[in-house]
């Protein structure tokens, strides 16, 4: 069967051109490399090959910034008026109600219009950098990057429920069954990684609002769908062998199973074959790369000690934000987003939902800001350090804001928490083409809506994808009879954020 | 068809008559008004954006009987009354943010009034200038036509659909694949029909069948099935977004969806006619003495998400199921995506917004609500024996107390003979069995207080546009929906009649379409659920024209039964097409890739509750219970706790309750069983119309290693080595095979299997801790060694793990 040099050109001729699943050239290669048949990996900007192989790397539509993106999903909503957009003036009118006109038109989650109240902020404000941006006391870590960081203090968004804002932010638009950028990412520009997902979700303590819908590829195919690690264990589910088959057997189970599956491709001239013969192949490559992945052993201790991976718990650990050792998974995912964009991992979701403060606004949100400030810090850093963070965009982002009224749901006596605000929130990036050190945007003086500048997280999406190489109005799919983009029907890019 | 057209421009023609109040014959002094008024302004300043094919905010001002519709926003104009016109409004500037044409030259003061004195006198605007009566000429949209099968020299197959196919064939220089063989056909009709495998006893049985109807019997065989619904409703629940759960973050768990679930697989297995399936289904509370089941049906349209996320807006999520059962429905039943009109008139399809809402409105005075029905047949039955016992007991203690009490003659209640009987009496009453009720969610007709449907700007629930009342009314494109009382505004079970009328071609061509695509991998439309221009146009449209009218049971010689699935499935099953070798070749592949002429059957992998399903049937442990509760079979750990605050628990089922066809799993919409999405099962947020069939290193990983398919793998290794009558190695591959692939191996195969037996015989001696661990939990087999025992547990692995065993050819 393998003498048969005829055969072997016109399979590769099939590969080529015909596989449905799109695995084909991928098969071929890996195929015909391990029987010593083709010299190098086919070229991955060949315009076949691209098109058949939904792994290949694919041209950007022009010269991209970023390669790699890291975003750090903060689900719940942080307040931004206790982090990053100091209202002086809200202090002052602490106390006092809203005029009627602001409210008129206004829904909220759970204020009571009636008698809301503003809420003024406790924290202490300095000014960071040589642009001198603002961070409150939460985030002294994160502060000392502030000349690598672009604050968006005018974001906007028309969700106020957690779940429909948290699929704006990932899809565009508030809808099921559409991608999540990380999708539209290696959907646009395939995968560096040979041996490991394009598209990897990590999460720290509760399961998110969102939950599976964050990381779906809706209606593109699941090749583009975020592949769920864990930071323990089994990295990634179904990684290890059932108990009893050693690495050893499982080598030479799949040898038959690949062997089988050639001779029926042989048969029945089927691309899929090929295809199906690929997928075991990597998913073989898949159970040493990814538990050599995770494992960070071979980290310096100083590294470790840096993001904080064996931290001690915080002496006043409380709140939504403490679940399952979060201080810890939250630290060493970081560490593993910075491994994984070493490997050539296109997209890194990490999910902290923690940030819901109704109540307890200033304990759960002095814990969270703990958990995230150092290990966030040292991301940047050390990215920067391995000179990783000129092509990997750092995003920090979530559904929406907080209000600058208290929050007073029925029955409440005080004012502790703050309630949903999608008018005017906060969203800050870092390196892949940004250009740090600049505060981008205006709230008005309570923080209520946006006064200069306004981004609509569609006009988010669309520099996103622009930093990528990738034209958002281009980096389409052919859906139902339409051209579905990230954006959705709007979007443009923003250029003072680039460099 | 020409019956249709008549009809059609009738009932336009009276609309036109009803909107012009005034009679022909009063206009003809201002019949020239219009000619040498009125429609040079209109030619001038509004033809470019609202004419031909430009209709923004869907008005088109060129022809009299659109124009007199309106637009998005309502009438353009009312006959009399210019100062209440909204045209006048937008031409004059009396808004400075709304004037029309909002760019170029604007109207000059002489020609306003001359619009004004034209619609004050009536707005007549004579038949001789009403502009093209155009239909759209959209494939899709045009009528059902009867082509005769081609007939010619060359003709080949067994049925007409055979007859079709090979003409295109011809044209395409290609010829059809020989008939594959016995044990190929077998397999394709079980996964096809009922997604499970054939026995070894079935394959055998057929092949060695030598009636001429061996293959039709077969099919009857399967077509009868109580498995044949889980299949097909499996199908049907894609479409209409089943889950378990409310979705959103709390989603909540819904334990009354299964109830609607075995509905579904019973309405397919009784092969209710299409029709009626859709008339219970979307209107059956509306239907005269509606019964539990017909209410119950309506549970299609409650398969919608539920947000009991605090402080979300209850009013806004309801306006969003009404969006959502408004698309689901034209996707399903039209094949249409009307979801665009939502914001804005649709781009490429001829659907305006304000023709969305009218769709919409049909399920604005649906109410959610819910109504008692008995559970399963099962217990109804249970019930029905053990009342009938009961009912027994107490005739006969009561008569027990009569006779008693007929011996004595004064108040008895504390006699020594009565009071003993008097309690058991109250005793059994306390005892009587409960009805087995559950109470489903459905949809119910808003009577109280009905709500108005106004256009919603942009889709948002809080922007009505309150210029124009939107009525139910079909769409445009496709003939007129008709209340069934003319008095009286159209309602959903209208609506259902409409979609489902012998005139509306749509619905038929989109229901024969979905049947072709799940027995040929590809629909005669390849873009099953978009039939608007952007879709693909079909490959076979005289064919697709023949099944859909086979489907609907007007057919000369209509020997087909009306709307009768089975029918369909069966006819397409017993063409030669169907029976095809799936086998490709150069030939093939260099002239049909996609194979969309048919020279050849399609090799697909099995969706992934199938996957599950026959993994399971070849280790021996599939449970083929049909219906009832979904249950939860193992799930790895961690994935219950993504949910959100991790407020589920899956609690693993037990008994046979673990090992349940993969339809019975319970569906968490934010946290769904990783086997299944894996292999592409659809998250149930949105209606699918089609399921990928992806190709991935994570549904490797799931086969090799998943809890689900390792256990699979033990037991088939201890099912082939506890038959005794197999006594070599050489007879368990074959076996094997045969239960496996529903075949023999070929000698390649066999010496590849014994080599791969004997490593790890040896791998094993050499591990026999790894041997240990790996037959942990299997039954003791006294007559195979431990190294041999683990050895066949890694065959068995292998054997479901080959592409073929999850790929139907």
């Amino acid at each position: 069967m393998r003498s048969n040099e005829h055969k072997i050109e016109l399979a590769r001729r099939n590969f080529l051109t015909t596989s449905a699943s799109g695995l084909g050239l991928a098969a071929v290669s890996a195929m015909l490399q391990l029987d010593g048949r083709l010299a190098s990996p086919a070229n991955a900007n060949d315009p076949v090959s691209s098109t058949t192989n939904p792994r290949a790397v694919k041209s950007p539509h022009f010269a991209p910034k970023a390669k790699n993106c890291i975003f750090l999903l903060q689900a719940g909503a942080p307040s931004q008026l206790d982090l990053f957009d100091p209202k002086p003036r809200l202090n002052e009118l602490h106390g006092q109600p809203l005029p009627d006109e602001l409210l008129d038109k206004v829904r909220f989650a759970f204020i009571k219009k009636e008698s809301a109240v503003l809420m003024g902020s406790p924290r202490k404000w300095s000014k960071h950098g040589k642009s001198g941006m603002d961070f409150s006391d939460f985030l002294p870590h994160v502060a000392t990057c502030a000349d690598d960081i672009l604050m968006v203090r005018s974001l906007h968004s028309e969700q106020f429920n957690h779940h429909p804002g948290q699929l704006l932010l990932s899809c565009g638009r508030a809808s099921f069954g559409l991608p999540t950028m990380g999708s539209w990412l290696t959907y646009g520009l395939g995968s560096e990684s040979q041996n490991l997902p394009g598209y990897v979700v990590l999460t720290s303590g509760r399961g998110s609002s969102g939950g599976a819908s964050l990381w779906s590829s809706g209606f593109l195919p699941s090749h583009y769908a975020g592949v769920l690690f864990r930071n323990e264990g089994d990295p990634v589910l179904n990684l290890s062998n059932p108990l009893g088959i050693s690495a050893q057997m499982q080598r030479r189970s799949l040898d038959t199973l690949k062997s089988l599956n050639e001779s029926r491709y042989w048969q029945m001239c089927d691309p899929e074959i090929a295809s199906r013969i690929a997928s075991y192949e990597l998913a073989f490559r898949m159970q040493s790369a990814a538990p050599e992945l995770i494992d960070i052993k071979s980290e310096s201790a100083t590294t470790l000690s840096d993001y904080g991976v064996e931290r001690a718990q915080h002496p006043e650990a409380t709140g939504r934000g403490n679940v399952a050792n979060a201080h810890l998974s939250f630290a060493r995912n970081c560490l593993l987003a910075r491994r994984m964009v070493e490997r050539g991992v296109r997209f890194v979701n990490i999910i902290y939902e923690a940030w819901d403060q109704h109540s307890d606004l200033e304990k759960d949100l002095r814990y969270n800001s703990w958990v995230v400030d150092q290990p966030i810090a040292a991301l940047l850093k050390d990215l920067k350090q391995r000179g990783l963070l000129d092509n990997t965009l750092v995003v920090w982002g979530a559904e929406f804001g907080r209000t600058p009224l208290g929050e007073n749901r029925n029955g409440r006596t005080a004012n502790t928490g703050r309630d949903h605000h999608p008018f005017a929130f906060t969203l800050w990036m870092a390196g892949g083409g940004i250009k740090g050190g600049q505060t981008y945007g205006e709230t008005d003086d309570i923080g209520w809506g946006v006064t200069r500048d306004p981004v609509h997280i569609n006009d988010f999406h669309a520099t996103l994808l622009h930093l990528f190489g990738l034209d958002h109005l281009q980096l389409t799919y052919r859906n139902q009879g339409r051209d579905f983009r990230l954006t959705d029907v709007a979007g443009k890019v923003v250029t003072p954020w680039l460099t | 068809m020409t019956r249709f057209i008549a009809v059609a421009l009738t009932i336009l023609l009276l609309a036109g008559n009803r909107l012009c109040p005034a009679a022909e014959d009063a206009h003809t002094e201002t019949s020239d008004a219009f000619a040498t008024d009125v429609l040079p302004i209109l030619s001038k300043h509004c033809h470019s954006c609202h004419g031909g094919e430009n209709r923004e905010s869907g008005l088109r001002l060129d022809v009299r009987d659109a124009a007199i519709i309106g637009g998005d926003s309502g009438k353009a104009w009312v006959a009399g009354q210019s100062d209440s016109s909204l045209l006048i409004q937008l031409v004059s500037g009396v808004d400075p943010d709304r004037v029309m044409p909002p760019e170029g030259e604007r109207l000059a003061a002489e020609d306003v009034t001359k619009l004004r004195r034209w619609i004050d006198q009536g707005a007549y605007w004579p038949e001789s200038l009403a502009g093209v009566k155009e239909r759209n000429q959209h494939w899709a949209y045009q009528a059902l036509v009867h082509h005769e099968p081609p007939s010619g020299h060359n003709v080949w197959g067994i049925n007409a659909i055979d007859r079709f196919v090979n003409a295109k064939l011809q044209e395409h220089g290609l010829a059809p694949s020989p008939e594959a063989d016995r044990q190929t056909l077998i397999r394709r009709l079980h996964l096809d029909l009922i997604g499970l495998l054939p026995s070894v006893a079935d394959v055998d049985a057929f092949v060695a069948d030598e009636r001429p109807d061996a293959y039709e019997r077969v099919v009857d065989r399967l077509l009868a099935s109580s498995h044949f619904g889980e299949r097909w409703g499996r199908h049907w629940l894609d479409m209409a977004r089943y889950a378990d759960s409310d979705g959103y973050e709390k989603d909540n768990p819904r334990p009354d969806a299964h109830r609607w679930r075995d509905w579904v697989i019973q309405a397919i297995n009784d092969d209710m006619p299409f029709d009626q399936f859709t008339i219970e289904q979307l209107a059956g509370d509306l239907l005269a003495d509606a019964s539990d089941m017909q209410i119950l049906a309506t549970a299609f349209h409650r398969q919608t998400l539920t947000n009991t996320e605090g402080g979300a807006d209850q009013e806004q999520f309801r306006v969003e199921a009404c969006f959502d059962r408004t698309e689901t429905t034209s996707a399903v039943w039209l094949g249409l995506t009307v979801g665009c009109a939502r914001c804005h008139s649709h781009k490429y399809d001829a659907i305006s917004q304000r023709e969305y809402y009218q769709l919409f409105s049909f399920f604005n005075n649906g109410d959610e609500t819910t109504h008692l029905v008995p559970k399963s047949a099962e217990e109804i039955e249970m019930y029905q024996r053990d009342k009938a016992l009961h009912d027994r007991q107490v005739a006969a203690v009561t008569k027990q107390l009569q006779s008693e009490q007929a011996l004595l003659d004064h108040d008895s209640a504390n006699e020594p003979s009565i009071k003993p009987l008097m309690e058991k009496l109250a005793e059994l009453r306390k005892k009587e069995p409960p009805k087995p009720e559950i109470k489903a969610r459905v949809l119910r007709q808003r009577t109280q207080d009905p709500r108005t449907t106004f256009v919603l700007r942009r889709g948002e629930f809080l922007e009505p546009i309150k210029d124009a009342i939107i009525e139910p009314a079909g769409l445009a494109t496709l003939p007129p929906l008709q209340p069934r009382d003319e008095n009286v505004q159209a309602d959903r079970l209208d609506l259902a009649r409409w979609l489902v009328s012998s005139e509306n071609a749509l619905t038929s061509r989109v229901t024969a379409n979905h049947v072709w695509r799940h027995l040929f991998g590809v629909g005669i439309v390849k873009t099953a659920n978009d039939f608007g221009v952007r879709g693909e146009p079909p490959t076979h449209p005289e064919l697709l024209d023949w099944l859909a009218l086979k489907l609907i049971g007007q057919h000369p010689g209509g020997e087909v039964n009306a709307w009768s699935r089975k029918s369909l499935i069966k006819l397409i099953v017993m063409s030669a097409t169907y029976r095809q070798s799936s086998q490709l070749c150069q030939a093939l592949l260099d002239h049909d890739p996609q194979n969309q002429w048919l020279a050849r059957q399609s090799r697909m992998r099995v969706e992934g509750e199938v996957v599950r399903d026959i993994s399971l049937d070849v280790a021996g442990i599939l449970s083929r219970k049909v219906g009832g509760p979904s249950v939860f079979p193992a799930l790895p750990p961690g994935i219950a706790e993504l949910s959100y605050a991790g407020n589920f628990k899956w609690t693993v089922s037990d008994g046979d309750d673990r090992y349940r066809r993969g339809v019975y799993t319970f569906f968490k919409r934010t946290s769904p069983h990783p086997n299944l999405i894996t292999f592409d099962c659809p998250d149930a947020n949105v209606t699918c119309m089609d399921r990928n069939r992806s190709n991935t290193p994570l549904q490797s990983l799931v086969t090799l290693n998943n809890e689900t398919f390792s256990h699979a793998a033990r037991l088939l290794a201890s099912r082939i080595l506890s038959r005794q009558e197999l006594t070599s190695d050489m007879d368990r591959v074959n076996y094997a095979f045969r239960l496996c692939l529903s075949r023999s191996p070929t000698s390649f195969e066999t010496s590849e299997l014994l080599q791969l037996i004997s490593d790890s015989r040896q791998i094993f001696s050499g591990q026999p801790d790894e041997a240990n661990r790996l037959v942990e939990g299997s039954q003791a087999l006294s007559h195979a060694s431990l190294s041999d025992h683990a050895a066949w547990i890694v065959t068995s692995r292998i054997m479901i793990n080959l592409d073929e065993f999850i790929t139907r050819q």
